[in-house]
């Protein structure tokens, strides 16, 4: 079953700037899909899309049987409640501790707070950070922070998640502990797409790769059959 | 059950939140605080000037003299007669016998002629002391009653009581304005304080959106910061008023410079002024923060 499934999907922005030509495309539940391709190549903006952090000025966007492009402003949270999304930046709250910070995203559904515990403490394991339930981010480093972000993501248990640049701010070796972290998720039955630039990451992966270029998909690489050659 | 939930979560955390943003909480507060108190004291001297100006209007008397040969059944025919009347607060009989006991009481020098009368010699006239409803219409009712059979004259000061009343509209429009404008200017202040509150926090919006946060969840926890902001805003106006007032009140005897100009009685008056701030500050601060979090709900 198609997770998510775009149709003649385009985006131009008020400025006049085409981010999107025509994009088609099928993403099936439980894959791990990586976004690539060059500065100002659209992944931003397709990624936006899924998320309805923008809005396709044309084409048909379905992600986990929401008709995202139709779905309107003051409905948006039923889509945001199907999906987690990670940034480069980690958006955290930087006045909550790391516990507030996860809860954060159950509270808002009115769980009763033993439940919220339960699965605060239950996804902060996952990601390895029970012991700093009560640092707040500050005191957290870069790698730390985006696993507290992942651990908000996936708290409710979302068929997807998405994720924009989350180990660009991060060093080689912390970005594999993001990934390895990302993986097992994906092995618990998450959809995850991830937008990234970090070929070296793309290669040691070996997932499926979808090369946009210039607002349209270049290549859909199969799992696996993508290679990036250095030079 | 779930929703309960939801709302006393927000609560407390619009609490917290009011701590967590201490410095920014401190400037909305403070900004309430001072325009509450210039709200407060511009409530407290425009009603106490109302007051006073209602308190004189509701002095001035229409003196109804009767002819002298009048009999006591016609005095009561007359008296039914302007009670009959529109605009008739109170009508108050005054016999010549009783004004002469005040006369004679009030000095020797008249005790002395007013002791040679004789009975049927007294030259003073019965009267009426009739006290209007309405000021604007004194001019109306004093004809109405000169026109009754066995009036005399009437006499209420013709053309001062009317210039009084003119003044007194004016310097009740402009208090009133006064204080309409200032509370205008008020809800403006602390909104726009309040907005910038909030401004800081686009990212908290931003993450609550991004979580799944519907619309009016988001909007509910800055609604109720800005209640507490409001509320926390007017204890200051709120305890100067009642202790203030109350102070300046016993300071002056309950009178300003003359027995002539009474201030109006502490209580109930501090405590319902105290309320009206406590109303303004919370109406105007949930309004300031609910116009604040509405900007960043759109996209």
């Amino acid at each position: 079953m198609n997770l998510i499934r775009l149709k003649n999907v385009k985006k131009v922005y008020k400025s006049g700037v085409t981010a999107i030509y025509d994009l088609n495309l099928k993403i099936e539940k439980g894959e791990f899909v990586f976004v690539i391709g060059s500065t100002g190549c659209g992944k931003s903006t397709f990624i936006k899309m899924l998320y309805r952090e923008e809005k396709p000025t044309s084409g048909q966007i379905i992600v986990g049987g929401l008709d995202v492009a139709k779905l309107r402003n003051s409905k948006v949270y039923k889509l945001r409640r199907k999906l987690g999304v990670v940034f480069q930046d980690f958006k955290l709250l930087s006045k909550s501790t790391v516990y507030e910070n996860v809860a954060f995203a159950l509270e808002v559904f009115g769980l009763p707070k033993s439940e919220i515990h339960e699965k605060v403490l239950k996804v902060l394991d996952l990601v390895g950070l029970k012991n700093k339930a009560k640092h707040y981010p500050h005191q957290l480093s870069g790698g730390e922070q985006q696993r507290v972000a992942i651990a908000r993501a996936i708290v409710n248990g979302p068929k997807l998640l998405i994720c924009d640049e989350p180990t660009g701010n991060l060093d080689e070796v912390t970005s594999m502990e993001i990934m390895s972290v990302l993986d097992e998720i994906n092995k618990l039955g998450t959809t995850i797409i991830m937008v990234t630039h970090d070929t070296t990451i793309v290669n040691k992966m070996k997932k499926r790769v979808i090369l946009l270029d210039a607002g349209r998909v270049l290549k859909d690489y199969e799992k696996g059959t993508y290679v990036h050659e250095a030079g | 059950m779930k929703q309960v939930r939801i709302l006393g979560r927000d609560i407390r955390d619009s609490f917290k939140s009011v701590f967590r943003n201490f410095s920014l909480s401190l400037a909305s507060i403070s900004c309430i605080t001072i325009t509450l108190l210039v709200v407060a004291i511009s409530i407290v001297l425009s009603i106490n000037v109302n007051n006073f100006a209602t308190l004189v209007e509701k002095d001035v008397t229409i003196v109804t003299f009767l002819k002298t040969d009048t009999t006591d059944e016609q005095i009561k025919i007359i008296e039914a007669e302007i009670k009959d009347l529109d605009n008739i607060e109170s009508v108050v009989f005054n016999s010549k016998e009783s004004i002469t006991e005040e006369f004679m009481e009030a000095s020797d020098t008249y005790k002395k002629i007013m002791e040679e009368w004789e009975e049927g010699e007294n030259p003073l006239q019965d009267t009426f002391l009739v006290k209007v409803k309405d000021i604007n219409y004194i001019g109306e009712t004093a004809k109405k009653i000169e026109q009754i059979e066995g009036v005399q004259v009437v006499k209420y000061g013709a053309g001062m009581v009317e210039q009084l009343v003119g003044v007194f509209e004016i310097v009740r429009n402009i208090t009133y304005g006064v204080v309409v404008a200032l509370i205008l200017v008020t809800a403006f202040l602390i909104s726009n304080t309040i907005k910038i509150t909030i401004s800081s926090r686009k990212r908290e919006i931003e993450i609550m959106r991004l979580v799944g946060a519907s619309n009016i969840n988001i909007k509910i926890p800055f609604i109720f910061e800005g209640l507490f902001l409001g509320a926390f805003g007017s204890i200051i106006p709120m305890v100067a008023t009642i202790y203030g007032y109350t102070a300046l009140y016993n300071r002056f005897n309950g009178q300003l410079f003359s027995p002539f100009i009474k201030l109006i009685v502490p209580s109930p008056f501090v405590y319902q002024t105290a309320l009206i701030l406590l109303g303004i500050g919370i109406i105007v601060g949930m309004f300031g923060s609910w116009r604040a979090v509405r900007k960043y709900l759109k996209i």
